[in-house]
């Protein structure tokens, strides 16, 4: 059976387009879309295999990660299922890369003005922990009322001292929309300001497309008292390249136990560790 | 229309009708079923009401279930439209503007900054698996307020004032009596010093002792802070004690109103004096 163009029909992909047009104008409205049947399940990164899909063309060079890896089964599949069906060239390099796929992660290497990043999304909606219905959270985002979100992070702080919310963090973006930025860690929050690249995330299940254009301003929710903080990566090293404050896994070494860390974005690491006179 | 200068809240020819009308009940002189339309069944739940409000007054609408009470305050608190009719508040613009034409952000933010709302049953003004400090935070912040310091300050403040014991602050309202709930869900209201509060049935289904409680705290409230209040209720015991004027409703309409007392020890209309002779 012969396959079409980057598996989706044409009809699909315009109809993704545009309403990837319309997200982009309107920084980070969720935009409803078809959300369509594809080889993998909702859930497992539909929504930015659409984009991916909808906007790859023969010259685009691509790139997958699935949480800072290249290699995982899921970023292996979704890469291979794109180029059987488009035969464009892939990367493992950040730089060389037109169009980014990723789940949960912003690249460490800064966005150029040619690449456009998708990011997979489970649940695009930040109010939806404090309001179930659809219709009400529609209406709370066009009165620009956004006290839930704030709720839950003050909640946070009550219960527990400090906001724990480690990945997903609210922002809200060119002053207007709060988004959930995808289980990003908040390590990468303020990744997404003012790129000279595009973000687009892409949620399949919850059939939204919502974008951050290229220098938009994203901030992330904080109070005066209790401002955001990232994640400090700076007392520890990587185990592997000795490079320190990018964003770390802290891992277990099973034959001694002993708790070592690694650099998450693999393909970062590599390419530090290539340059000559590398830390290592 | 301007709101005069000791006038707090300022309602004319307020109506809700469920159903399209038709010539013969929107009619002036429309003989109706009770409040439904014999001819269409339109339900006129508030047909043609006018008001003032005074600055530190407390207002009290008396009348029997359907009589419209619940639905006048829903739409001053805007949970519900008005089908027709003005409503000015003296704190947005000086009363310069009819609220009801503004826009859905625009309300929101007068019931966010100038309303404060109790209602009969503490499930729709609280978020019950929050915990009730955060439950008065939400109030504040979305008047604006982001300092979690100043916040928690304020709800200590609030919960004393009103007897919630400060060792239970971060348990969920959930885990309260009955009348801890109400008390806490005026707490909530007042945090940000609403120029207007309305109170609908607040002490129905409350024991008398903590009724006694409750109503003892509203009168200290609004005696200190000089709050102006709406208080439904269809407990003339209550009235009596709290109210300065009264209005009384019947199938949608006002039909008597004036000094409570005056009212009480004289009523005028058939079904006030019906009311006031089966409660002695």
């Amino acid at each position: 059976m012969r396959q079409n163009y980057a598996f989706l029909d044409e009809n699909s992909k315009k109809e993704i387009r545009r309403k990837t047009l319309k997200a982009i104008s309107i920084p980070g409205y969720q935009v409803p879309f078809a959300s369509r049947e594809l080889p993998i399940a909702r859930g497992w990164g539909t929504g930015g295999l659409q984009l991916t899909l909808s906007l790859i063309g023969q010259a685009d060079i691509l790139k997958v990660i699935d949480q800072g890896s290249d290699e995982s089964v899921n970023a292996v599949n979704i890469r291979r299922l794109i180029q059987d069906t488009t035969g464009v060239t892939d990367t493992i390099h950040t730089d060389e890369a037109t169009l980014i796929q990723s789940r949960h992660r912003i690249p460490e290497v800064p966005l150029k003005p040619y690449q456009i990043l998708v990011l997979q999304v489970p649940l695009p909606e930040p109010l939806r922990p404090v309001e179930p219905s659809e219709r009400i959270t529609k209406q709370l985002h066009a009165d620009k009322e956004y006290s839930g979100a704030w709720l839950r992070l003050f909640e946070q702080i009550m219960r527990y001292g400090s906001i724990t919310d480690d990945a997903d963090y609210p922002v809200l973006v060119g002053g207007r929309y709060v988004m959930a930025p995808s289980p990003i860690p908040r390590f990468d929050n303020p990744k997404l300001e003012g790129n000279d690249g595009l973000i687009l995330l892409g949620a399949g299940r919850e059939k939204k497309i919502y974008a951050v254009p290229p220098y938009t301003t994203v901030t992330s929710l904080a109070f005066l008292d209790h401002p955001f903080e990232v994640e400090s990566f700076d007392d520890v090293t990587c185990r592997e390249s000795g490079l320190t404050g990018v964003y770390m896994d802290e891992l277990i070494d099973e034959t001694t136990g002993e708790t070592y860390y690694m650099t998450n974005d693999t393909s970062y690491m590599i390419e530090e560790m290539n340059k000559e006179g590398s830390v290592k | 229309m301007k709101t005069a200068d000791n006038v707090a809240l300022c309602v004319r020819n307020f109506s809700k009708h469920y159903g399209d009308g038709c010539a013969y009940c929107m009619d002036e002189d429309a003989v109706l079923d009770r409040n439904i339309c014999p001819e269409c069944g339109t339900i006129h739940a508030c047909s043609d009401i006018s008001f003032d409000l005074h600055k530190g007054e407390i207002l009290g609408i008396v009348g029997e279930s359907g009589s419209g009470k619940s639905t006048l305050m829903k739409m001053l608190y805007f949970d519900q439209e008005a089908s027709s009719g003005e409503y000015h508040l003296a704190d947005f613009l000086d009363g310069d503007r009819d609220v009801l034409k503004l826009s859905s952000r625009q309300k929101r933010q007068i019931r966010n900054e100038i309303l404060g709302m109790v209602y009969q049953n503490p499930v729709y003004g609280l978020k019950m698996e929050f915990s009730a400090i955060s439950n008065i935070a939400e109030k504040l912040i979305a008047s604006g307020s982001r300092n979690v310091g100043d916040m928690t300050a304020t709800g200590d403040h609030f919960l004393g004032k009103v007897n919630i014991p400060l060792n239970r602050k971060y348990e969920p309202p959930v885990n309260f009596s009955g009348g801890m709930q109400q008390r806490v869900q005026i707490a909530k209201a007042l945090s940000n010093y609403p120029p207007v509060l309305l109170l609908d049935e607040v002490t129905t289904g409350l024991d008398l002792s903590v009724q006694a409680d409750v109503l003892e705290l509203i009168k200290e409230i609004q005696r200190e802070l000089g709050i102006s209040m709406i208080v439904v209720s269809h407990d003339l015991a209550i009235i009596r004690m709290l109210c300065d004027r009264t209005m009384v409703m019947l199938d949608g309409s006002v039909i008597e109103s004036g000094i409570t007392d005056q009212i009480l020890e004289d009523p005028q209309h058939a079904y006030t004096q019906q009311l006031v002779y089966s409660i002695l």
